[in-house]
């Protein structure tokens, strides 16, 4: 239960300007489109949205129904000067009031930047350094001993002459550590996984204990202060060949909850998060698997049943009083589906040359 | 006797889709299948529901006891009822 304000009574008529990033809408798609999606489409809704891309052909920041305008960000390994400087740009040219940061491989860099664009006068919602580093994959089993619940072993792999698994672990999960997670059955797997993500993302590589059981998911948001304001449970019934969920449907679960509610009072975590949990075919317990730092990509689904998680961020963001009532309904179902978008060559390579592009010249 | 408190939690659709709300697992059942799960939800006993299928289907009592029975061990097998 978590409660809503009104826009119009608590004075908010004016029109907004989001920063969004995480726009690339593709077989394996991050939540920014989304997350556009559910606060465009609350009845509140008054302002617009600036894309922020790292690559000109990200699908979202060429969808005009989407951004007003798109601007190209350095990527992350540029680091906080470059990030600083680019969005210093973007806020001058569009006074930005909050952005809304969906990757995971850019928060430590926003983080790193976020008193300085509080100065500017945008507002994020995100963890501490601190907070942010208590999650990740690398010290999850720390956290998960501290709190008092069950993760899978897990294991560190700093260079390819330490993995040291042994037969009897396998099978066992390689991942990375932002992205990408493959299942090993053999220790020729283990090491060709190793060596394929070590290649794509760098060490570390995490080699996970595999838990036989059902995944079970859950979006939520946190107060900053040990307090879960709203969560949003979902299950996957149709999955890519990455493992993500191609269609899924909205579930009300009281364990999974419970666990959401113990990770989030550790954390006292701000803004979104997803958890991801498994529970295991074998003594029927839930077994935390990730914590990630931002709204999931089937982020649309809590909306649809309910639960609009990014209106109730962006209202905490501006420092709303929260009011109204949501209520989250299971047995809501959601796919994905492709379609074609079309757009203008001009448009791409103006994003690649001037790195911006601007849509509209009046707020839609 | 078998215990029905899981079964209750269930939410059955007119078109044999079964859900469960706090797992998300989705099942389907045909229309005797559906009467069953229904009546077992109202409480009718084992007798009750066998006149049911009797009423309904053109079998015999011993394929209708049979295929209860069977049903029964399904559910089990899907953690929808537990032995009481």
């Amino acid at each position: 239960m978590i409660f809503i304000t009104n826009c119009a009574e608590a004075g908010w008529s004016k029109m907004l300007n989001i920063g969004i990033t995480g726009l690339n809408a593709g077989d394996s798609p991050a939540p920014g489109v989304p997350v556009v999606r559910c606060l465009t489409e609350h009845p509140d809704w008054s302002g617009k949205i600036s894309g922020m891309v790292y690559d000109a052909l990200e699908s979202g920041g060429l969808d005009r129904k989407l951004v007003s305008s798109v601007y190209l960000l350095p990527y992350p390994k540029a680091g906080r000067e470059a990030l600083l400087e680019r969005i210093s740009y973007v806020h001058k040219r569009e006074a930005l009031d909050v952005i809304i940061p969906n990757l995971d491989a850019e928060l430590p860099n926003f983080i790193s930047i976020r008193e300085e664009l509080a100065d500017m006068g945008i507002r994020m919602f995100i963890p501490a350094d601190e907070q942010f580093k208590r999650r990740s994959k690398v010290n999850l089993g720390k956290l998960a001993a501290e709190i008092g619940i069950n993760t899978p072993k897990t294991r560190l792999v700093t260079d390819s002459s330490c993995i040291d698994v042994r037969q009897d672990e396998l099978p066992a999960m390689v991942k990375g550590l932002f992205y990408d997670a493959m299942m090993a059955y053999t220790l020729e797997e283990v090491r060709h996984h190793v060596h394929k993500i070590a290649s794509m993302w760098g060490y570390p590589v995490l080699i996970q204990q595999f838990i036989e059981g059902e995944e079970y998911n859950a979006a939520l948001i946190g107060d900053g202060k040990g307090n879960m304001m709203a969560v949003a449970g979902m299950k996957k019934l149709v999955f890519t060949d990455k493992g993500k969920g191609w269609a899924c449907v909205s579930i009300f679960n009281e364990g999974l909850n419970e666990l959401a509610e113990q990770v989030v009072s550790a954390l006292a975590w701000p803004g979104a998060m997803e958890v991801e949990a498994i529970k295991s075919k074998k003594d029927g317990k839930f077994y935390l698997i990730e914590l990630n730092p931002r709204f999931p990509a089937w982020i649309y689904l809590a909306k649809a049943a309910g639960m609009n998680l990014p209106h109730l961020y962006l209202q905490l963001a501006l420092g709303k009083e929260i009011t109204e009532k949501m209520e989250y309904r299971s047995g809501v179902v959601f796919t994905n589906y492709t379609t074609n978008l079309i757009t203008d060559l001009d448009r791409i390579s103006t994003l690649f040359t001037n790195g911006e592009v601007e849509y509209y010249a009046k707020a839609v | 006797m078998i215990d029905i408190s899981k079964l209750k939690e269930l939410a059955l659709s007119e078109s044999g889709l079964i859900f469960d709300p706090t797992t998300g697992t989705i099942y389907t059942s045909n229309s005797i299948g559906l009467l069953i799960l229904s009546a077992l939800r109202e409480g009718k006993e084992d007798l009750e529901i066998r006149n049911l299928i009797l009423n309904d289907y053109d079998v015999g009592e011993l394929t209708a006891e049979r295929d209860l029975y069977d049903f029964y061990n399904q559910l089990r097998g899907s953690g929808m009822v537990q032995d009481a």
